[in-house]
């Protein structure tokens, strides 16, 4: 059976890790390589890069940076931000990172999911989506909705979230990673609902990502979400929670996690 | 130091694992030809794909031939993921020949619930062998793979995993061992795997 997976994500901006609500009063939390070293001795099961910067003069510093955490981080590496191209894919990937994560550019041409996929398989495609919740009409009981959204928050596409997760697991996307733009950074819990309507339409893995606050929400979003994995930043970078405290909350609650190599 | 040739077919990122072998204080040689084989003490074949691709490469690099001489006269082979499978005599999943050196074949992982079967699943030892010392009997392990090798002769298997139904995720056979998970990205315990095959090697 497939063991539920804990994932610290880094920010990363100019080649350094940055914390703070993920675009805005950013401060430098260090270098991803050393980070991702300490959270994989620390029991990690993978690493989530997501570059923030993403601006095409930055590439070759993301990189750099992906290829000096693969030396060190002996765990998959995720990374993600600005993939633009079955060419931006292959750049990370010979970089050292195991998976690319695409969002932006695959709302605009969903069949980046089909080459890269094609080209790479899909074990190596995850497909990042930002979602915000819908606002219900008043005194209407109708079940909550969630559009899709780009450029962290900032954009709507008037895309129905569930139904692009659903095609994006269709043309080959391996892993959905889902982050609750409501709740990210807010550290109030997961958006369960959010979890629990997508893992239950896809056949593919659903990363929980966005509200993490104590070592309860990550195991609400595998038991009561359908989560596969969870994903969290600033309860780790700020030392509110160790990796192995959530394993252990996890373990408690009839999780299968990897326990081995957390000690 | 344990002298390690790292062969490069093209079926694969090398920097984990390389760096990896390094860490545990191998010398490591990244081999792209049968020329550039020399004489190691261990040959690391590591790879994701199809094994049909992977041989032909293999071939046209003379590397087939190179590495049959090398682990002919004492050298030994670890093989990772897609490298292990091509221990074996034939792969189902094109019908392409392997290396065949042990006996049976690469099938389809049966009754999985998912394939490809990545993340991270349970190694159990079925068989004490000095490439597991140390790990507990059953160990968690990261896995990207849709096959999986049938040995004929069952006592090759040194350990199995489910994902599904069970299949070989280690074997060893004199001096060829493979393992069908990723130790380079395993963490702790893959280092440790790493680190009991360099020892086993060690001249």
């Amino acid at each position: 059976m497939l063991l539920r997976r804990v994932i610290p994500c880094l920010d990363v901006r100019s080649g350094r890790v940055v914390k703070g609500t993920r675009f805005v009063s950013l401060v430098d939390a260090g270098d991803p390589a050393e980070l991702s070293e300490r959270y994989a001795a620390a029991g990690a099961d993978e690493i989530v890069f997501l570059d923030i910067t993403a601006a095409v003069e930055e590439r070759r510093t993301l990189l750099d940076a992906v290829e000096r955490t693969a030396r060190r981080a002996f765990v998959p590496l995720t990374v993600g931000g600005g993939v633009r191209s079955t060419a931006d894919m292959r750049a990370v990937l010979r970089a050292g990172a195991d998976r690319v994560a695409v969002n932006s550019a695959a709302v605009a041409d969903p069949s980046l999911i089909d080459r890269c996929a094609r080209r790479f398989g899909r074990q190596c495609v995850v497909v990042s989506i930002d979602a915000r919740r819908m606002r219900d009409r008043d005194g209407e009981a109708s079940s909550p909705t969630w559009e899709v959204v780009v450029r962290g928050g900032r954009d709507g596409t008037g895309r129905d979230v569930v139904a692009w997760a659903v095609e994006a697991a269709g043309r080959g996307a391996g892993e959905i990673l889902l982050t609750s733009i409501d709740r990210d950074g807010t550290r109030a819990g997961y958006d369960l609902d959010l979890l629990r309507a997508v893992s239950s339409s896809v056949g593919v893995p659903v990363v929980a990502s966005g509200g993490a606050g104590r070592p309860a929400d990550l195991v609400a979003a595998i038991v009561e979400g359908g989560a596969d994995a969870v994903l969290a930043a600033s309860i780790f970078h700020r030392d509110l929670h160790g990796i192995l405290a959530v394993k252990l909350a996890m373990a408690a609650a009839g999780v299968p996690v990897r326990l081995a190599g957390a000690a | 130091m344990t002298s390690v040739a790292l062969v490069d077919y093209g079926a694969g990122n090398l920097l984990s694992i390389g760096r990896a072998l390094e860490v545990l204080g191998a010398r490591v040689r990244v081999v792209r030809g049968g020329d550039e084989l020399g004489t190691p003490d261990l040959v690391v074949v590591p790879g994701v794909g199809a094994q049909g691709p992977a041989m032909r490469r293999l071939r046209r690099s003379h590397l087939v031939n190179a590495i049959e001489a090398v682990v002919g006269s004492g050298a030994w082979y670890f093989g990772i993921c897609l490298g292990m499978q091509l221990l074996f005599e034939a792969s189902e999943e094109d019908g392409s020949r392997g290396l065949g050196w042990i006996a049976g074949e690469t099938r389809r992982v049966p009754s999985a619930p998912t394939l490809p079967h990545v993340g991270w699943n349970e190694v159990e030892t079925t068989a004490p062998h000095p490439m597991l010392a140390g790990l507990a009997a059953r160990v968690p392990m990261y896995f990207v793979h849709s096959y999986a090798p049938v040995p004929r002769d069952r006592s090759v298997v040194i350990a199995e995993t489910s994902h599904g139904g069970r299949f070989a995720s280690a074997v060893a056979q004199d001096r060829l061992l493979g393992v069908q998970f990723h130790p380079e990205k395993s963490g702790s315990d893959g280092l440790r795997v790493l680190d009991n095959v360099l020892r086993l090697v060690a001249p």
